[in-house]
């Protein structure tokens, strides 16, 4: 230190600014800088801490193994459990995703526990409580209905434990009922409509008619407004009819009798799980099909399988992946592989939705270093760009919403399938990014982190 | 979308429907009448008529088999539910009734999801019955048509053995008067065995006849069972053409409500209900005193 660095106390004039800078600097440091607790510094909240402090943290899932989304319900959670085993075993296709995971998540055993919802949102919040009063859990999932994702959402905020969505496409999930507790890994129906629309516009023309069967619920009735959106702003086609039937309707006899009078030329079929494979088939005893075209805005999981590819022949689809995405990205083949390899069947996109689920919050927990709630969320928030079976994806964090392509699929011919799973052709994989609406354009307001 | 193709569709639809609704309240309805059990479970015995049937056929390919198979098979599962579990609960409250006949059902379902899977399974209509067919006013798919005629011939059939025969006569003064029928010297015990039976097999047979129409599940009595439900209390509790009746009305209520709007449907059908119970709260060909 040289003689001119001194001040005349004593102190030299480096110190005195390094003094002093971090001195501003520690007054800034609260607004810009969490406080780095240890571990038992986190103020309680939720089910935080009493659910990460033995050997093993449970997570609850309420999904539907009975009703009209039961198939759907069963992939999925098998998605969820496949994940789970990755997380305790530090399989590498799970690293990949979330890398700093090692064998559990934080040093401790990740448990699945799970409870039919019958995809019913009362049913589904009540298991839910049963879980954090008996099992403490750490984290929520499963939907198969967006009625079912929005009450969870609801209910995650105020008992202030995180919730991941399953499956769910309407836009209220994470427009209008968004939370900050809450995070979907599955596209808004309005990005599905963003990207089917101009495929069915270029394939079929402007000014075409259109009859629209929707599932009476907040999923039902966003996707089917979107997709009414694009087509009629875009390309001047007209809802000549719009037949709303109830979840779980068996005979769907008077709404095709609506369609079939109605002079429509397309099918578009919102329905979901049972309900479209009971509407397509039905529709094909009256004739609707093939006189009319169908399309289904947002893929089912197994519907090409219960119904036979001859009617999904030809039908485009907006879907979150398709098996044979292995193709194009090296994940999804590690994860189609592991996936038959334990239940010999290939996974549809809700069990990939499921897997993907878990994956990014083992990453999220991992990279907070922390089961604590807000910690975590702020790690989801972040928006870090991280690898996933449809390519690098990332986070919104104005509305919890994962930015991701979504796939463009149509219905092969019997005769064109390569195997007995071969349903489906990826047309194109559309870059989310451009397709997303802004965060605020459904009413998202997240609410506290406390 | 309101013109008279479509209503004519509708009505026309609605009579498909509600002959079908008909057939399964009519086993729920004799049941109750003669056993004074609701039986829960008979919306799971439809759905097992389904899959005797879709198993029969899977077999021998013939939809006759089938037909045969799942009213036989459902027969003697009611047959056995009646002798094993439900003649333990006459003399026991119509709760504990109720509680065993909801717990019988689910064990059937999941039996079922057990062995068969959640993923639906196809029965296709006979080979003569596949396609469309046009009625001037509407094409309607043929097996409906047929559906049509064949649950009329099935009613037909209970109707006789309800009102042409000895068991019906017996069936029917069990309805009115267990407990006399029984002083009368007949074993009213058989009677309720073979009462379950038949009642059984209507929801059996209904089971795999719809099976073309609507592709089986396990959860597919589910819904069938609620508006079973409302079919017998609009058409009066124990009444075999107040079953028949009931399923008509039901079937034509939802049908032409959804000509106006669909979302309304099944409203209307609970509102329909409400108002009989307000103005004939024993339905409408129904006793008063029979519960």
């Amino acid at each position: 230190m040289s003689r001119e660095d001194q001040t005349p106390g004593g102190v030299s004039r480096r110190g005195l600014l390094w003094t002093g800078a971090g001195l501003v600097g520690g007054a800034l440091l609260p607004a810009v800088v969490r406080p780095a607790f240890a571990v038992g510094d986190y103020p309680p909240i939720g089910t935080f801490p009493a659910g990460s402090q033995g050997d093993t943290v449970n997570i609850g899932a309420a999904v539907p193994h009975t009703g009209t989304y039961a198939v759907q319900g069963e992939d999925e959670l098998k998605g969820w459990q496949l994940a789970v085993e990755h997380i305790n075993n530090g399989d590498p296709l799970l690293k990949k995703i979330a890398p700093k995971v090692t064998k559990g998540l934080l040093g401790k055993k990740v448990n699945l526990l799970s409870a039919d919802s019958a995809a019913k949102p009362n049913q589904a919040v009540q298991e839910m409580q049963t879980f954090i009063n008996q099992s403490k859990i750490v984290l929520m999932t499963g939907s198969t209905s967006s009625a079912v994702a929005v009450a969870l959402n609801k209910f995650a905020q105020r008992e202030k434990i995180l919730y991941v969505t399953g499956i769910s496409g309407s836009n209220d999930t994470t427009g209008k009922d968004c939370v900050r507790y809450g995070f979907r890994q599955n596209f808004y129906g309005e990005t599905a409509a963003n990207a089917i629309g101009p495929v069915l516009v270029k394939q079929f023309g402007k000014n075409r008619k259109a009859a629209f069967m929707t599932p009476d619920y907040t999923y039902g009735h966003t996707v089917t407004q979107s997709v009414n959106d694009y087509l009629s702003k875009n390309a001047g086609w007209t809802m000549v009819t719009n037949q709303v039937s109830p979840l779980g309707t068996q005979d769907f006899s008077q709404y095709l009798t609506n369609i079939a009078n109605s002079g429509a030329e397309f099918l578009i079929n919102v329905n979901w799980g049972r309900d479209a494979v009971l509407s397509i088939q039905q529709a094909k005893q009256f004739g609707i099909l093939p006189k009319m075209t169908l399309v289904v805005p947002y893929q089912i999981p197994f519907l090409a399988k219960e119904t036979g590819p001859e009617l999904t022949a030809g039908v485009y689809a907006a879907t979150d992946f398709w098996w044979t995405l292995e193709d194009k990205y090296p994940l999804a083949k590690e994860f189609v592989d592991a996936f038959y390899k334990k239940y010999n069947y290939r996974p549809e996109w809700g069990a990939n939705n499921a897997y993907m689920s878990f994956a990014i919050w083992a990453r999220m927990v991992s990279g907070a270093g922390t089961f604590y709630p807000p910690d975590v969320i702020r790690q989801y928030e972040k928006g870090e760009t991280f690898p996933s079976t449809v390519g690098d994806v990332h986070f919104r964090k104005e509305d919890h919403q994962l930015v991701r392509p979504v796939v463009i699929v149509r219905g092969k011919k019997p005769s064109d399938m390569k195997n007995k799973e071969d349903y489906w052709e990826v047309l194109e994989v559309v870059p989310g990014e451009p397709l997303m609406q802004k965060p605020d354009a459904f009413g998202c307001n997240l609410g506290d982190y406390t | 979308m309101i013109n008279w193709a479509n209503f004519i569709s509708q009505c026309f639809n609605g009579l498909v429907l509600g002959a079908l609704l008909a057939l399964i309240s009519s086993g729920l309805t004799i049941i109750y009448g003669t056993l004074g059990v609701l039986n829960l479970a008979h919306g799971a015995m439809f759905m097992l008529g389904g899959y005797a049937g879709w198993l029969a056929y899977t077999y021998t390919g013939s939809f006759i088999a089938a037909v045969f198979a799942g009213a036989i098979f459902v027969m003697i599962v009611g047959v056995v539910v009646e002798r094993v579990i439900i003649r333990h609960f006459y003399h026991r409250p119509h709760e504990d009734q109720l509680l065993v006949t909801f717990g019988l059902g689910i064990v059937f379902v999941e039996a079922v999801r057990f062995f068969f899977g959640s993923l639906s399974k196809a029965v296709p209509p006979p080979p003569p019955l596949v396609g469309i067919t046009s009625l001037g006013f509407m094409f309607y798919p043929t097996y409906r048509l047929a559906l049509l005629g064949i649950v009329t011939v099935a009613l037909l059939a209970l109707y006789l053995m309800l009102y042409r025969t000895r068991i019906g006569m017996i069936v029917r003064a069990g309805i009115e008067d267990a407990v006399m029928v029984d002083s009368l010297g007949i074993d009213v015990y058989k009677v309720f065995m073979l009462v379950f039976g038949i009642g059984a097999m209507a929801a059996g047979f209904a089971g795999i006849v719809n099976a073309p129409v609507v592709s089986i599940a396990p959860d597919v009595g589910e819904a069938i069972l609620v508006q079973t439900f409302v079919v017998v209390v609009i058409g009066g509790v124990g009444s075999f053409p107040g079953a028949v009746l009931g399923g008509l009305i039901a079937g034509e209520i939802i049908s032409i409500t959804s000509m106006f709007n669909p979302g309304y449907s099944y409203v209307m059908l609970f509102v329909a209900m409400t108002l009989v119970l307000v103005l004939r709260p024993y339905g409408l060909l129904g006793t008063a005193g029979r519960e």
